[in-house]
Formats: structure tokens, sequence, C-alpha cells
């Protein structure tokens, strides 16, 4: 047992101590929040510069009265000819445009919008939509329907999406936020078990390809050499993503204060633009989006509970396969063709999460997916936020433990043999020889 | 110190130590000869305990061999290596409290030997900045630090220059001559004769020969001998047809003659000297024994059939 901390003591603080781990474990949270810093100012920004321009040539004639400048768009009419008003775009402001209404816009519906620079979608919403307001009063006053009275009908309808809990309260569910959260930790497990997966497998073909295998296998089991660099290297991980954690809540408390003082714009950057359809406008305030209250309804604690359970066990699962392929190949560039079935099932489940997981959170595929051990680390998360059974968690969970016995048995007795094979190229008739090797 | 019983390896399709007993006296430097692939370094691997054999057994010191044993042996592999990027210090550390030293201990055994082969400046340094011969050195200390009872060296010159081989040499002689047993293991033979007390010679996973190198030698004896002499008064003595010996080889130099005989009969070399010494001039008369080298080449390359005839 003294023997495996020597070994599990020299796999952490050979790789702690790194420049390359501080560097990775301080920018990392950097770059996430910088990240969100850029989507956030960008997004104000854009909101700030919607404020659009629009000269209108109204050949139809009625149009332009009906237009409405409010502050995302400013329209101005002038009558001055078409070609003066295209070479005055040229030089003129960005994001000023020159709209163009044709005479039979009415039975055509088309109109010409052209800017100096790229046309802003933005401000090509808000015409186009304003345009529709126009063309459906007309149509409504054609059919002699009272456009006033339409107006009135209030067919706004409010979704309490709410989740029984197992306590028999209702609470609210935050469908949007159990997705973003999914996505992340989706993106977030699959990115680190192929992360550190790797690391042992190159850290077992730098032990072979250095010699120095056999020379710390005289002193201790290949079995030993083995869990104490899976379980060294795994101590990294789990460094990692702490110091990840708390780095990023304090950077957060930090810029998160300066972030939602704005709240109009907080709201913009995360929730998108909720002005589409000014009929809808109305009702807008009241499907305010709280995102304040929605992150609330995570369940953190739990959350980050069954990440590191499922990220060690994954973990622990595929490093053993890992280190297996290691042992096997005399080199890294070798190591491809044995590396790419290995993460296959780890691969499944990330791409498929993007559509029918996250989607059918709770359907038949996920609910396999998230309980066979190769593909439950991944599966098991993405469903976690749209809330799990506990039973079924308990059940994933010991699977992927017993999945993670079986890979390290099975894993062991390739790679006792394959670490003394030195320029034998491994093919699997060869493994599965190996494997069948007595001690 | 080893003693080792019927030992068998067998990997899929391929026998690589069959039936393999020999015993390995305490305090002895044994050779364990053989042609790459004979099976030495599946032995070598099986009395570390890397491997296990599939029958047959090993007692170490009176014991069942157990892992217990193994802080007990340094073994210096054939495939070498260590932490390219780790410095010599700690790596050296790390090795010694892998075989059991505390770490005060360690650090205390390896500064001694780095005093002794000059080294002290070293511990800092990472080892892809050593040449090989210096990584060699530094191994050598990595096998040894833990004072084993038992040391086994699989090929432990190669890679070296003659002035480093010589050192370590000359350190394989001293640690032996403090108690320690060694095995050395190679299949080259030069260093064999100086160094070994007994040696086993393996080819094609089995046994062919062991025991101490003097009786080795001694039995292959083949009552060839060299006589030197100078002719006296002219006269060529007549050495062709005797029924006593064979003539091998007769050559003749500036001022001597020389000719290899082998005698046919016990004893027949006083009767064959007898009859040259009036009539020439004898310089020298020697046995030709064979060395280690001849040996070898002779047993690894005989057709096995032929091999007990030999040994008369």
């Amino acid at each position: 047992m003294h023997k495996i901390l020597l070994i599990i003591n020299r796999e952490y603080f050979s790789r702690v101590k790194k420049k390359s781990f501080l560097l990775v474990t301080f920018l990392v949270p950097m770059l996430f929040i910088g990240m969100y810093m850029a989507i956030f100012f960008l997004t104000k920004q854009s909101y700030e510069d919607t404020h659009a321009i629009v000269h209108v040539i109204d050949e139809e004639g009625s149009i332009s009265a009906q237009l409405k400048s409010n502050k995302h768009i400013a329209y101005s009419f002038s009558n001055t000819g078409l070609q003066e008003q295209i070479n005055s775009l040229k030089d003129g402001a960005k994001n000023t445009n020159l709209l163009l209404i044709p005479a039979d816009f009415y039975t055509t519906r088309k109109i010409e919008l052209l800017s100096a620079g790229k046309p802003n979608i933005s401000t090509q919403n808000e015409v186009r939509s304003q345009l529709r307001e126009i063309v459906r009063n007309k149509q409504y006053r054609e059919m002699g329907l009272d456009v006033d009275r339409i107006r009135s009908i209030n067919d706004h309808i409010q979704i309490a999406a709410k989740e029984i809990t197992e306590t028999g309260d209702a609470k609210d569910s935050h469908t949007e936020v159990a997705m973003g959260i999914a996505m992340g930790l989706c993106f977030l497990i699959y990115l680190s078990l192929v992360l550190f997966g790797t690391q042992v497998m190159r850290g077992v073909i730098e032990e072979k390809s250095n010699r120095i295998v056999e020379v710390v296998i005289s002193s201790v089991k290949p079995f030993q050499l083995m869990m104490g660099k899976i379980i060294g290297i795994g101590m990294v991980g789990i460094t990692q993503f702490v110091l990840w954690i708390m780095l990023s809540l304090a950077l957060m408390t930090v810029f998160s204060t300066a972030m939602f003082s704005d709240k109009e714009v907080a709201q913009q950057a995360m929730g998108g633009n909720m002005s589409e359809l000014p009929r809808d406008q109305a009702a807008a305030g009241s499907t305010n989006f709280d995102w304040m209250a929605a992150l609330d309804s995570v369940n953190f604690t739990e959350l980050t509970i069954c990440f590191f359970v499922f990220f060690l066990g994954g973990y622990l699962l595929y490093s053993a396969l890992f280190a297996a392929v290691g042992s096997a190949v005399d080199s890294e560039t070798e190591a491809g063709q044995f590396t790419m079935p290995i993460t296959m099932p780890l691969l499944i489940p990330y791409v498929l999460s993007f559509g029918v997981l996250i989607n059918d959170p709770h359907g038949s595929i996920a609910t396999w997916l998230s309980m066979i051990p190769f593909t439950s680390p991944v599966a098991m998360l993405v469903r976690i936020p749209f809330g799990v059974p506990t039973w079924q968690i308990v059940l994933s969970a010991s699977l992927l433990i017993g999945g993670f016995v079986l890979t390290t048995w099975f894993a062991a007795r390739i790679y006792r043999v394959g670490i003394l094979m030195y320029g034998k190229k491994a093919s699997l008739k060869e493994l599965v020889k190996w494997f069948n090797y007595k001690r | 110190m080893l003693d080792i019983r019927h030992i068998v390896k067998q990997y899929s399709g391929h026998r690589a130590l069959d039936d393999i007993s020999l015993q390995v006296p305490r305090g002895s430097i044994f050779g364990l000869l053989g042609p790459n692939g004979a099976g030495k370094t599946s032995l070598i691997r099986i009395i570390n305990q890397i491997t296990a054999p599939d029958s047959g057994e090993i007692y170490f010191d009176g014991e069942l061999l157990q892992p217990k044993h193994i802080e007990r042996i340094g073994y210096l592999p054939e495939e070498r290596g260590l932490y390219k990027k780790m410095k010599i210090g700690e790596q050296m550390l790390y090795l010694a409290q892998l075989k059991g030293l505390s770490r005060n201990d360690a650090a205390q055994r390896i500064r001694n030997w780095f005093e002794k082969l000059q080294i002290e400046n070293w511990w800092d340094k990472k080892v892809e900045d050593l040449s090989k011969g210096m990584q060699q050195k530094v191994q050598f200390i990595a096998t040894v630090v833990h004072e084993p009872d038992l040391i086994i060296l699989d090929e432990p010159f190669s890679g070296f220059d003659p002035v480093n081989a010589q050192v370590i040499q000359e350190e394989i002689l001293e640690l032996n001559k403090k108690g320690a047993t060694i095995i050395y293991s190679t299949h080259r033979m030069e260093s064999v004769e100086e160094l070994c007390d007994y040696i086993a010679l393996i080819n094609k996973s089995k046994k062919v020969l062991d025991g101490p190198v003097r009786e080795i030698k001694r039995s292959y004896r083949n009552q060839m001998y060299v006589i030197e002499y100078k002719e006296q008064d002219g006269v060529v003595p007549n050495l062709r047809e005797s029924p006593l010996f064979d003539l091998i080889e007769e050559k003749k130099t500036t001022e001597n003659y020389e000719v290899t005989i082998r005698v046919n009969q016990n004893n027949a070399l006083n009767e064959i000297l007898l009859h040259l010494i009036p009539q020439v001039e004898i310089n020298q008369v020697k046995e030709v024994i064979p060395s280690m080298h001849d040996i070898f080449i002779d047993q690894v390359t005989t057709p096995s059939i032929n091999k007990s005839t030999h040994h008369a």
C-alpha cells in the first residue's frame, strides 16, 4: 500500500508542479469569464448599435405615414431622388439604410433595403415586423374587420411549467436553464474524460518508451503502477476542477455585480431579442424571463456531487482502457487506431446530447444511454439538470462502478504484458493473446 | 542464495524456459549466459517476480520466493531508462523508496554514492541533460542503493565507454566482496572469465551447461597441447606417424616450430615428450584450454545430439 502511495505522489506532484498545469488552471476560467464578458459586451454594443436610421422612399405613398420611429429605428422621409440617396448612403454613417417601397407593394409585398455596410439583421426584423403589421391591418380593413377590435383580442397564453417534486410540491421548471446547464456539463465531462484519459495513456507510453517501466515493476506490481498512475492523474483532474470552480465563483461574483446592474442589457444579453413581434410586446412584460429565479431553481449541490461522481466513475473506467492502449503501443502515433474505438462510446452520447437527449431527456434512448457504464457519464449528466429520480442516479452510478472494476481488471491483464513488449506491433489478435497469458 | 527448480514458462506457442534448474551460490558472481532470445530475460523476470513461472519454484535464501524478497534484490534490466523530465536526485529518491528505503535513508545513501562516483553536482540535473554513459551510472546506483543481497545485472556494460565500464566493474567486484551475490547476464563473453565464479549457459530455452567456471573449463579440455621447439642439428623430428596423437596443426615461425597435437591416450604426453626430447630443444609445452567464448560458440552452434559426447 505504501508503494502505491509513492507512485500516486509522484504522478500527482510531477504534474501539478508543471507550469502548464498552473497556466491551464488559471487561464481556463479567465477564458470562460472573458468569453462571457465578450458576449455580454458585444450584445450590449449591438443593442446600442441597432439604433438605425432608415431613409424611406415611398413610391406607394401610404406606407411612410404608418411607419413608426422607436428607440431601435428612426425613419426619415425625404423627397430627394433615388440616385442622390444612394450616393449619400455610400459615404454615410454606419447603420444608415435606404428603404425602397415600390408602388405595387401591397400586391408583391416586396421591398428593398439598401445599407452602407452589411444589412443589420435586427433592423431588417424591425422593418419587416412593422410592414407586416401595416399589411395585416390593410387586409383586415379590406375584409371589413375592425382593426381595433382585433387588436383587443388577447390570445397570449402563459405556461407556468411546473414540475412535481418528490415531496409533492410544484416548483417552477426552467427548461431553458436546464438545457443550458446540460450542454455545459456534457461538454465539460466529455472533454475532461478524453483529456485526462489521454494523459494516462501518455504517461504509460512515456514510461514504456523511456524503458523505466521494467525498473519500476521490479519493485512494484504492474497493477500498482497502473492504478497509482490512474489515481494520481485523477487527483490532478479533481484539483483542477476544484480550483476552476473556486476561481470561477470568485471571478463571477466580481463581474456579476457589474453586469447585472444594467438589468435590461443583461436580459437582452441572456434572453435574446424578445421584441421581434410587436404584437406580443404588450405581453412581453409577463414573459420576461426571471433569470435569477431560474438559476435559483437549479440544485447546484446535487449537480456538483453528481458531476464529481460521474466524472470519477467515467474517468476510472476510461483511463484504465487508455492505460491498456498505452501499454500496447510504442509511440503516441501508433495509439490512434486503438483510441478511436475507445472514445466512440463517449462520443455517441456527446453527439446525441445536442438533439435527442436534450429534447427528450427522459425518453428511452436517454434512459438507456444513462445506464450503460460506457455512455452513462455523459448521458446521465445531460439528464440530471432535468431532474432524474434518485434511484436511477444510484443505479447508474453503481453500474458505472461495476463497469470500471471490469475494465480495470481487463486493462490490467493487457497492461502487465504490454509494458514489457517492445517493438511488437500490437494487433487485436495479439491483445487477446496477452489477455490470456497467465501472470 | 538462489535455488531455481524446474522452471517452465510457456508463452502462447513458444516455450521460453524449459525445465530450468540452477543453483546460485551465496557470494558468487554467477554468469547467466546465452545467445539473444535464449530465455535469459524470461528467467530474470521470474526471479524478479515480474512474471510467474507456469511450473517450478524458486527458493530465495531457503525460503520460497515471495514479494517481500523484492527489497533484497537489485535489478538492472537490459531495457532500462529513467524519467527524462525528472531531476536525478528526486528520481533516485523515488526509485530507492520504491525498494523500501525511508526517505532520509535513501537521501543519505544516494549522496554517498554520488560522492563516491564524483557526481555530486548531478542532483538537480535532469536526465535529458546527461549523456548515455552518465545515465547508465545513475541507473547502476539506483540498482544497488538499497544494498540488496542479490544483484541482477542484465548486460550491465552495454552503453559504457571502457573507462566507465572499468569503474562499474570495480564497483561490482567491491559489492561482491562485501557479500552481495551477483547474477550477471550477458551474451558477451569477454568479461565472463574475468568476473564470474559460476556460470550457466542457456540455449533455446534449455539449460545446456552450468557449474563453476574452472570446472567447466577443465571438462572442456580435450587433450590438446601446443609444443614449441627448436630444431637441433638440422634434424626435423618425425611427428607424423604415431598412434599416440593426432597432429592438428604444424607451424614454422622464424626460429621455432609450433605444433598442436591432440593426445589420444591418457598420460601419453610424457611419452611423446620423451620421444621428442633427444631430437629437439623444447621451448614450451602448454595445454590448450578452451576459452568461455569457445565453449559458448561450441555449445550454441553444435547440434544438440552431439553435445553429450563433448563432456567425456
